[in-house]
């Protein structure tokens, strides 16, 4: 078998519903490639077939054309014992956990092993291992209606992994879950996919869940993918227009009607991207034109280790040393726009 | 009266004996075929993993049937086979087949619909584990919908406990059919009470048994 880089291939992939009243096209001829090792995101409002997409890679989905080549198997191709086998390596995970409601933490861990027919000794040495991995060892014995959503996120991603899966699937983990534990949750993603080197490819509505986990990410409107790119680029360059519609949400800065009201000058927003946020752009504009500068607002991400800002700043001065330094600043950072005269 | 009521006590004995033979063999026999067709009601289903339309429609229409001809009719329809199955048509043997096919069909609906209430993630998940259809079923499944099937077991055995009154027709006998001889035919009202009582009270104990077992299954 050759080595390959590639863990799942989706090649022009469609999926149709036919309801009583119409066709529904879910996905429409969508193709990409998810890397091995990586944590591949997919976002999209709601209906845009980024669900129906993810189902494909375990076939819970059929697809009515394309190919989705999971670790170099066309997964469409399978029968049923292979299909079986297949999915016995890959992990999923969902918005409502979908545990056994009448087994203990324990047993619904162990679950996916027995189902694989590994070993009542194997079952008993790797269960605890996973409860521990997850930080779940003393619920063990407790049944899955006594824990919190993100208690129960956890024992989803024990029982994904039971079967030392090579591949995860996340069905919006953290879409049912408060602020914390939605940060706990990635965190914990993040942590298995650094030590276990294991795929990840996670569907979210949320771009923020995006931008702190996912190194690459696609963007999906009614059935199709508008956008792939790295999240740092999908973020400080958003190309279409459902792209922007979506950053624009995450990297919200507004300031209220009467606060722009009662400024004098221009406001000017301000980003900067990569190596430029990191620079003294500010200090030596202010110091190269006799202006005053003051910050309304500002936000610092990052994302992928790489820095992304947002300023607000108000511009106050003689009318020709406002428009240089705002020339300065177009040139030296991603973008300078005026956004109030 | 309370002379009646003790000469009574050997009756309501023998009566006694009877009802369980009859609600019991019934109610085994719900247990043993009630849930494999309860299960393919179910699994046969749109959208199910063994999708089968026209067994589906076939075995709900056959079961609708059977669910809808009065107890007293089924009992009289089906002597021809009681005659073949138990040699006899008549005593609490006699009475347990018909009671039978009617526990059968009555609790193969409540399976189905207590399986329609298990979480269809649940076996999305399973699925999603690579798991086959029979271990989705056995452990998953039935598992899942065990609080329901206790349910609906308790509500099937009650019913029978009622649908038992009416094997005196058929020389069943039965704490049902002492009330109806001595309290209705007779008009022994402190007979009737005393039956009816005795009714009561089983049923209560069915009824008490039957939750409990349901909460200790229901861990939700």
């Amino acid at each position: 078998m050759e080595f390959s880089i590639i863990m799942i291939k989706f090649e022009n992939v469609s999926i149709t519903f036919n309801t009583k009243k119409a066709t529904v096209n879910a996905v429409r001829n969508v193709s990409f490639e998810v890397n091995k090792g990586e944590i591949f995101g997919i976002v999209g409002t709601s209906g845009a077939g980024k669900s129906t997409l993810l189902r494909t890679v375990n076939l819970l989905e059929k697809p009515n054309g394309g190919k989705v080549n999971v670790d170099g198997v066309d997964i469409t191709l399978l029968d049923k014992q292979s299909l079986r086998e297949a999915r016995q390596k890959i992990g999923m995970i969902f918005q409502h956990y979908n545990l056994i409601h009448t087994k203990t933490v324990y047993k619904n861990v162990a679950f996916p092993m027995r189902i694989s027919g590994k070993s009542a000794k194997e079952i008993s040495k790797r269960v605890p291992e996973l409860l521990e991995e997850v930080g779940l060892s003393d619920k063990a014995h407790v049944y899955p209606g006594q824990l919190s959503g993100g208690q129960k996120q956890r024992v989803g991603i024990a029982r994904a992994l039971a079967n030392d899966s090579h591949l995860l699937l996340c069905d919006e983990p953290t879409s049912a879950l408060d602020l914390e534990s939605t940060k706990s949750i990635l965190e914990l993603i993040r942590t298995i996919n650094k030590k276990y080197g294991i795929t990840i490819l996670l569907i979210s509505h949320e771009m923020d869940v995006i931008k702190s986990i996912c190194s690459r990410v696609a963007v999906m409107s009614e059935g199709e993918v508008v956008d792939l790119n790295d999240v740092y680029s999908i973020f400080s360059n958003p190309t279409h227009e459902i792209t922007k519609q979506l950053v624009r949400h995450s990297l919200n800065v507004e300031i209220p009607d009467g606060i722009l009201g009662n400024t004098e000058g221009k406001i000017v927003k301000v980003l900067y991207r990569g190596s430029s946020a990191l620079n003294p752009i500010l200090s030596n504009a202010i110091r190269k034109y006799p202006v005053d500068m003051n910050i309304l607002h500002g936000r610092i991400e990052y994302i992928d280790n790489q820095p992304m800002g947002v300023l607000l700043v108000n511009i106050n001065g003689e009318n020709n040393d406002v428009v240089n330094i705002i020339h300065y600043l177009k040139e030296n950072t991603a973008s300078a726009e005026i956004i109030y005269d | 009266m309370i002379d009646q009521i003790l000469n009574l006590m050997p009756e309501l004995g023998k009566a006694f004996w009877e009802t369980f033979q009859m609600v019991g063999i019934s109610l085994l026999l719900a247990l043993l075929l009630g849930v494999p067709i309860g299960l393919l009601l179910f699994i046969t289903d749109k959208g199910l993993f063994c999708e089968n339309k026209v067994f589906n429609r076939a075995g709900g229409i056959l079961v609708n049937i059977i669910r809808s001809i009065p107890f007293v009719i089924l009992l009289v329809i089906l002597l021809p086979v009681t005659q073949i199955i138990v040699k006899t048509t008549i005593g609490p043997l006699a009475a347990s087949v018909s009671l039978s096919v009617a526990a059968i069909v009555f609790y193969a609906r409540l399976v189905d619909a207590s399986l329609r209430e298990v979480d269809k993630g649940v076996i999305e998940a399973a699925t999603a584990m690579g798991a086959s259809v029979p271990q989705i079923i056995t452990q998953v499944l039935l598992v899942e919908a065990l609080p329901g099937l206790i349910r609906g077991f308790t509500v099937t055995a009650i019913s029978l406990i009622g649908y038992s009154a009416m094997a005196g027709i058929v020389g069943g006998g039965g704490v049902g059919d002492l009330a109806i001889r001595y309290g209705y035919y007779r008009y022994q009202m402190d007979v009737m009470v005393v039956t009816v009582a005795v009714l009561i009270v089983l049923v209560q104990i069915v009824q008490s048994i039957g939750d409990y077992a349901a909460k200790r299954a229901d861990k939700a």
